[in-house]
């Protein structure tokens, strides 16, 4: 086996060399369309040891993790820690991540869940719009939420915040820095 | 009966409605519900994609607590759900980074108390009879869909569901208190999740098309127990009107939970009129 198929497997726990090609996970994949290739194209891919294009593409920021493929599997491979385990690796190498909403809005919502101990949407929403430089499209989930009076306005926090840091520090670098 | 509560972070902002309906039906029918204390986040989608220690990590915590009352702990968000129960299954089968995490915590996981999302609650013996028994206000045969989409169901090895394509506990606990639930063919699939923020036109495709295929069975509400789904559906379905209803919201309209008028102001489709 190509040695970056090896790093996968160990880091997902999934057993790529079960796969037979039967594409039953790109079928059934919600966000396919939006991939630069289908899900079993992808399982190849990592035994052929693509790293470059795999680490670097916006498939693996695309998927939403939503277990459909590996549920359907005949073989119990599961895309879905696949693909945490290469977003893992492309942070963890610096690459550049061509979704920048979804890397900005995980960080956003980690960055809160660290600060607080529990996600504060208002100050999580606006930090995510500060990062993307985004404040026209879709003002709607933030204004709608406010309108709403679906968002409190002053953040709290726990009290077990020093166990919440324990976490995170524990964690690779791939999870953010301090603060935010 | 009681059980510990995991709320989750969306039960005092975008998902308060879930929170009171779901305290609302639980005390309706004399359960009693006692808040972990001091819990921590779940990490939502973003801690298993960033770092899978930290996406064990922070369920684990709350699972720390959770033993620590001796109760089994009812999570009603799929989303938290989802994380709780793969935390659990990871404590359970010895992995590495699962026991770094509780050596960092100070704990071991012992298996003594359960997780339960509200199909586990509504698949205990009595609680449909129970809702069966506490209508109040009838809802006549009131035609919904349920839907279930990932995290409730998936994967079976770790949410121990039997039936993860066909579920039918919802539809149950829907018709228990008079509504006619409808077959359809949608109810596993996935919402779009995060993709509600970082690409609402993207989530919009999933969610639209979903919300059509409701109607299209006749349905004139959708049944959901998730946070996330609720918003994307409700949000994102161009304009189609149709209601997305918390399963509590339901089925604490038939009980005759006190308050309910507030959660309907919260919903962007107005699901008011199917009470009236
Ligand atoms: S469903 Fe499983 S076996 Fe079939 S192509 Fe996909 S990963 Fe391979
Ligand atoms: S887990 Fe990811 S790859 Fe698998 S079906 Fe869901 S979105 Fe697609
Ligand atoms: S799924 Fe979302 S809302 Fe529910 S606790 Fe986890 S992070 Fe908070």
């Amino acid at each position: 086996m190509h040695p970056f198929a090896t790093e996968v497997q160990e880091l997902s726990g999934q057993n790529l060399s079960r796969c037979y090609q039967c594409k039953k996970c790109t079928a059934g994949c919600p966000t396919v369309s939006w991939y630069e290739w289908p899900n079993h194209g992808v399982v190849r891919m990592i035994q052929r040891g693509m790293r470059d294009a795999l680490l670097g593409s916006k498939t693996i920021w695309m998927c939403v993790g939503c277990d459909t493929c590996g549920t359907r599997c005949p073989n119990g491979i599961y895309l879905g820690p696949i693909m945490d385990a290469l977003r893992s690796l492309a942070r963890r190498e610096g690459r550049r991540v061509p979704e920048p909403a979804v890397l900005a809005f995980h960080e956003a919502f980690l960055a809160s869940a660290r600060r607080f101990g529990r996600v504060h949407e208002a100050t999580m929403l606006a930090a995510y719009k500060l990062k993307t430089r985004d404040f026209l499209t879709d003002l709607g989930v933030g204004l709608k939420l406010f309108a709403k009076g679906k968002i409190p306005v002053l953040p709290k926090g726990i009290q077990g915040k020093a166990e919440v840091e324990k976490i995170f520090r524990l964690g690779g670098r791939a999870a953010g820095r301090r603060g935010g | 009966m009681e059980l510990s509560y995991y709320p989750g972070c969306t039960a005092h902002s975008t998902a308060w409605e879930f929170n009171e309906s779901t305290e609302g039906v639980f005390r309706a029918l004399g359960w009693r519900l006692r808040e972990l204390p001091d819990w921590n986040c779940c990490g939502g989608a973003s801690a298993h994609t960033m770092d899978r220690v930290v996406g064990l990590g922070l369920p684990a915590r709350n699972l720390a607590i959770a033993q620590r009352m001796g109760r089994d702990v009812l999570v009603p968000c799929a989303g938290c759900y989802n994380n709780v129960q793969k935390a659990r299954a990871a404590l359970e089968a010895g992995d590495p980074d699962a026991r770094k995490i509780e050596d960092t915590l100070g704990f071991r996981w012992g298996k003594g108390v359960g997780v339960l999302s509200l199909l586990d609650w509504l698949e205990r013996p009595g609680v449909i009879e129970a809702l069966k028994a506490g209508v109040k206000r009838p809802l006549q045969g009131l035609k919904v869909v349920a839907y279930y989409g990932c995290q409730l169901v998936r994967p079976p090895r770790v949410t121990g569901r039997r039936s993860w394509e066909n579920p039918t506990t919802l539809e149950r606990a829907c018709e228990a208190v008079g509504a006619q639930a409808l077959d359809w063919s949608y109810k596993v699939d996935c919402c779009g999740a995060d993709l509600g923020i970082t690409h609402p036109d993207r989530a919009e495709a999933l969610c639209s098309g979903l919300v059509a295929r409701a109607r299209e069975a006749g349905a004139q509400a959708v049944v959901v127990s998730c946070g996330l789904c609720q918003a994307n559906l409700d949000m994102r379905q161009k304009g189609q009107g149709l209601p997305v209803l918390y399963v509590t919201e339901l089925l604490g309209a038939a009980l005759g939970v006190p308050g309910r008028e507030k959660w309907w102001k919260k919903h962007l489709v107005d699901p008011s009129p199917l009470f009236r």
